[in-house]
């Protein structure tokens, strides 16, 4: 189990160093899906399962999934379909498939082997986590209602297609839009380099 | 960008969770929840602010929205 336990560290730590140096969002996006699916077994291994189970589905899914919509909506265009070939060369899912890979095995063998055996810390199983939510933490549990509302109705604010806001003439927009089917990333670029 | 700041997020929550299972009490998987939830608000208007800057700007470049309207 101890074994384990550095071996999703690492593959946390390894996946997290690549997500921050790469340079395309969505190879980013694959190596941080790992990253979380890693932490989430290093908090299995910890003995917390509730919060390892939570930080797959919430984090690894909803979250992430979210992140992909919006990188996928931002680059529609006639050169999605090429660019999105690119991004799925041989070469660029390998790393992230490697190290899930690694993830899936540690898994396999906490599922077959070492099951019933005891973990690196003592388990605080769902109960005893449900019991201190809603006992001495249930105004957390109302604050977190009312910041998820008000994140809800944010959202939903921001999110209402409104008519495009008259830009002042000194911000010089025409140089800082991008070129029709140019890169999203790299417009705006118009500023001296070096200054970014 | 936001993604930086899931990576963030998520070391704080490990730390809890560590801490929680060193002295094996609940309260630092309580905390990860409500990080967890403050991390589902923050990523949706995040995301929402990212469209509404490509929206206005056709660009995700930061430095486009360096002024203020006033």
């Amino acid at each position: 189990m101890l074994a384990v336990f550095y071996l999703a560290g690492a593959v946390a730590i390894v996946s997290t160093a690549l997500m921050v140096t790469r340079l395309n969002a969505v190879h980013a996006l694959l190596y941080l899906v790992v990253s979380l699916l890693a932490v989430a077994v290093v908090f299995f291994t910890l003995g917390a399962p509730f919060v390892a189970a939570l930080e797959a589905i919430i984090y690894a899914g909803t979250i992430m999934v979210l992140f992909v919509f919006v990188v996928m909506l931002l680059n529609l265009g006639e050169r999605a379909t090429a660019v999105e070939r690119q991004w799925l060369a041989p070469g660029m899912w390998v790393g992230p498939a490697i190290l899930s890979a690694i993830l899936i095995a540690e898994v396999a063998y906490i599922l077959t082997h070492a099951s019933g055996q005891s973990s690196v810390a003592t388990m605080v199983g769902p109960k005893q986590v449900g019991l201190a939510l809603f006992g001495p933490y249930v105004i957390g549990v109302e604050l977190a209602s009312l910041l998820l509302m008000s994140a809800l109705i944010g959202a939903y604010h921001l999110g209402a297609r409104q008519p495009k806001v008259e830009i002042r003439h000194d911000l010089n927009t025409a140089e800082r839009r991008a070129a029709p089917g140019g890169d999203p990333v790299r417009a705006g670029a118009g500023r001296p380099a070096g200054t970014a | 960008m936001l993604m930086s700041i899931e990576v963030m997020l998520n070391a704080a929550g490990l730390a809890f969770v560590i801490a929680g299972a060193r002295w094996s009490q609940a309260d630092g998987q309580v905390m990860f929840l409500f990080i967890l939830a403050m991390a589902a608000a923050e990523v949706s208007v995040g995301l929402a602010l990212v469209l509404q800057l490509y929206h206005q700007y056709g660009s995700l470049d930061v430095d486009a929205v360096s002024a203020m309207r006033g």
